[in-house]
């Protein structure tokens, strides 16, 4: 399977980039099909807001989404666009 | 209408639908506070208004989609003609989430009862769930708040269940934009025409538009000029924002108190913190179990010589034959009454570990471990089985289940023997005690340690030979902590012991017996020097083999094949070898000690060693063989790591027993 990961495009925000508390719009998944629906299934869908509770330096978080914690390894958030929610953030 | 339905019991992983259909059923069945624990469909048993229910527990899913294991094992159980009623366990401290799954079995056409579970978190919380509009938005379905764990508001959903499947259930409560319902519509049509007898023609339509593999596969239509893409985008984004609807109009936030798990993950998942928090848990756990077992298990010692003296007195007395009397005491007392001392041991390891699973802590342990593991090519959740192989490697196996791929179901498959299971504990106990003194505790840990360090070096060098291949897509939900339910700990603690006793009345006892039979009959009927039996024939054989790891005797060499049915008969075979009634007291100890020495004058902690060593690495036992090849499918697979864990037990020791000659 061919896979466009979004790490590899430039000017892209991702869940790794995102800050330990901050709140986040989901805006695209760009991970492997099987690993797409389950996620889509976990509630995690284009327009989700979710917070991150916890992260670690390479990569793995923890976030809050739709009232569970999920943990998502380095792949996953990477590869999830996500822009920062709007609400009084300057940009 | 029929005297007996069918229900089954169906929600999300960890929302209590094992602990509840325990209570409803009056079963024993493991439950743990993190996903993937139910890997089969289970049946019990109970009766509501002279009605008989048969009851299914299935694995938790998230989705009646079928890319999981347990999803496809769960979605064949419901979509079964046989079940009548389906209960729908929800989590009503996450609502939000545990609604997908509902709106999808609503989707069936089957009567579903909604059990709203963990309503006592919803309290803690101070939020508020209007139960008049939550039916009414699910169609009118009957739903009632349950507490599994205190077995509150069971009879009313045992009430519900029978009530419902008389009534049964019609009504529509989601539906999509016109143009899916449009198509929906062509396909019901089409499916009607094809499959008259067909009980679920919307929830099919609905996959249909999803593109699941095997829907498609199960009932072929044409649908070529409806189905044009996938529309399963679309068919989730509308579930969810009808779900987001609900809880808006149902759920109540009065006050948001800070909740406990987020300060506990704030240390436990903490970037630098949690490792180290890790580790200190383990190694308390274990401190637990030698030292604290240790000092219980002397009261068990005295028991088991006082009986056996008490056996030998009467059989005296009796005049029993002294071969009979040899075969009960130095056979059977000896090899089983030696694997039950070790019970205080086994108890409090089952009990922590029952606590850590039951806490929710379990969970986090993926996350923490994550980097470490993304290191050796394997994502945090392959830490579970692992920590589970320090109770007992068949279950740990078992539990590979809820790893994604295949690849990485064998890779954790052989590492986790490697874990040192509870069988193993007797073992090193054993000869710590009998060879180390002062340290028996920490040579008995190191072993532990040395485990976790050569699976995670078998690790590394697979994924060298794969060439690094990445893989950090961990993803896993992390339930609430909460206090340790008694009762779940009692189940779980009991059904361990269970097996451990079930264990040493049936193959230790076996055991026993054929290795009595072996040290004490030779070509010329019944010897009185072992050295004459068969047994030691077949040992000295290997003797040669074992000699450069220190291990050269032919009473080693059949503790160690005896060992294979099951690891605590490698005590057993010392026991009844050197003639001890009670190999961990410290009498018996003495005895083993001066007759090792007899045999082979230079025995000593290295060699002791080496033994440990030796056991920790070899095949862990014949069921652990069986469920490998039964979890893996293949028989080439399985003996592969069956000669490679032997191979490697017999480099490593010998390694360490040449390494060591050279300094000792």
């Amino acid at each position: 399977m061919k896979d466009t990961f979004i790490s590899e495009k430039k000017g892209h925000m991702t869940l790794f980039e995102a800050h330990k508390g901050g709140e986040y719009t989901i805006r695209g998944l760009y991970v492997e099909e099987a690993v797409t629906r389950r996620l889509q299934a976990l509630g995690l869908n284009e327009g989700t807001t979710v917070t991150v509770l916890n992260r670690k330096r390479q990569g793995a978080l923890i976030i809050q989404v739709r009232g569970t914690r999920l943990a998502l390894g380095r792949h996953l958030s990477s590869n999830i666009e996500v822009k920062e929610k709007e609400q009084g953030v300057c940009q | 209408m029929k005297k007996s339905i069918h229900v089954a019991c169906v929600g999300n992983p960890n929302c209590g639908k094992t602990t509840l259909f325990n209570a409803l059923t009056g079963s024993r069945l493991k439950v743990a506070n993190w996903p993937g624990v139910t890997v089969e469909k289970i049946e019990g048993k109970t009766e509501y208004e002279g009605m008989e229910l048969t009851l299914v527990d299935t694995p938790g899913i998230y989705s009646l989609t079928c890319y999981t294991i347990e999803e496809k094992v769960t979605r064949s159980c419901v979509m079964d003609d046989d079940i009548d009623v389906i209960i729908n366990i929800v989590d009503a401290s996450s609502l939000e989430r545990n609604l997908y799954l509902t709106l999808q079995l609503l989707e069936l056409g089957k009567p579903v009862v909604l059990a709203l579970n963990m309503m006592d978190i919803v309290k803690e919380r101070g939020w508020e769930i209007d139960m008049h509009r939550l039916p009414e938005m699910l169609g009118d379905i009957p739903v009632v708040p349950v507490s599994a764990a205190k077995r509150t508001g069971l009879d009313i959903l045992l009430h519900a269940v029978v009530h419902h499947y008389e009534e049964g259930m019609d009504q529509l409560v989601l539906t999509y934009p016109e143009e899916i319902e449009d198509k929906i519509a062509k396909l019901e049509v089409m499916m009607q025409a094809h499959y008259p007898a067909h009980s679920s023609v919307r929830w099919h339509a609905v996959k249909l538009l999803e593109d699941d593999e095997e829907v498609r596969e199960e009932h072929p239509i044409q649908t070529a000029n409806i189905v044009e893409r996938s529309y399963e985008k679309e068919i989730i984004q509308c579930k969810y924002s009808y779900i987001e609807k609900i809880v808006h109009e149902v759920v109540f936030h009065k006050n948001k108190k800070a909740a406990s798990t987020d300060k506990a993950d704030r240390l436990l998942t903490h970037e630098w913190l949690g490792i180290p928090a890790f580790l200190l848990i383990m190694c308390f756990v274990f401190f637990l179990t030698f030292f604290v077992g240790d000092f219980l298990k002397g009261y068990f010692e005295i028991g088991l010589s006082w009986f056996s003296d008490q056996i030998m007195n009467v059989l005296t007395a009796m005049h029993v034959a002294d071969w009979m009397k040899s075969l009960v005491v130095d056979g059977i007392i000896a090899g089983v009454g030696g694997i039950l001392t070790f019970i205080p041991n086994i108890f409090i390891l089952f009990l922590a570990l029952a606590i850590l699973e039951d806490s929710g802590y379990m969970a986090r342990v993926a996350y923490v471990m994550d980097s470490v593991m993304g290191r050796v090519g394997l994502s945090g959740k392959a830490f579970l089985p692992m920590i589970l192989g320090f109770g007992c490697t068949v279950p740990a196996i078992m539990a590979t289940r809820a790893l994604e791929t295949e690849h990485d179901r064998r890779k954790t498959m052989l590492i986790t023997p490697f874990m040192s299971c509870s069988a193993r504990l007797p073992i090193y106990v054993l000869f710590s005690g009998m060879f180390f003194g002062r340290y028996a505790g920490l040579a008995a840990f190191s072993m532990y340690l040395i485990g976790m360090v050569i699976a995670i070096i078998t690790a590394l060098i697979v994924n060298r030979l794969e060439k690094g291949r990445k893989n950090d897509s961990l993803l896993i939900e992390l339930p609430e902590y909460k206090r340790p339910n008694p009762r779940t700990i009692r189940i779980y603690v009991w059904n361990k012991l269970k097996d451990y006793l079930s264990k040493a009345g049936t193959t230790i006892f076996i055991a026993s017996i054929i290795i009595w039979f072996i040290l004490n009959f030779g070509m010329h009927g019944m010897v009185e020097d072992a050295s004459e039996s068969f047994g030691a024939g077949v040992g000295r054989l290997l003797v040669p083999v074992l000699a450069p790891a220190g291990l050269g005797m032919w009473q080693i060499a059949v503790a160690l094949i005896s060992g294979i049915s099951a690891k605590e008969v490698v005590v057993t075979s010392f026991s009844v070898l050197f003639g001890v009634t009670n190999a961990s007291s410290a009498a018996g100890m003495e005895t083993i000690i001066a007759n090792v020495r007899a045999v082979n004058p230079s025995f000593g902690a290295l060699n002791a060693f080496c033994m440990m060593l030796f056991c920790l690495l070899y095949v862990p036992c014949i069921a652990t063989v069986a469920t490998i090849k039964k979890e893996s499918g293949s028989w080439k697979f399985t003996a592969g790591m069956i000669a490679f864990q032997i191979g490697l037990a017999w480099l490593v020791s010998t390694a360490v027993y040449q390494a060591g000659s050279l300094f000792l």
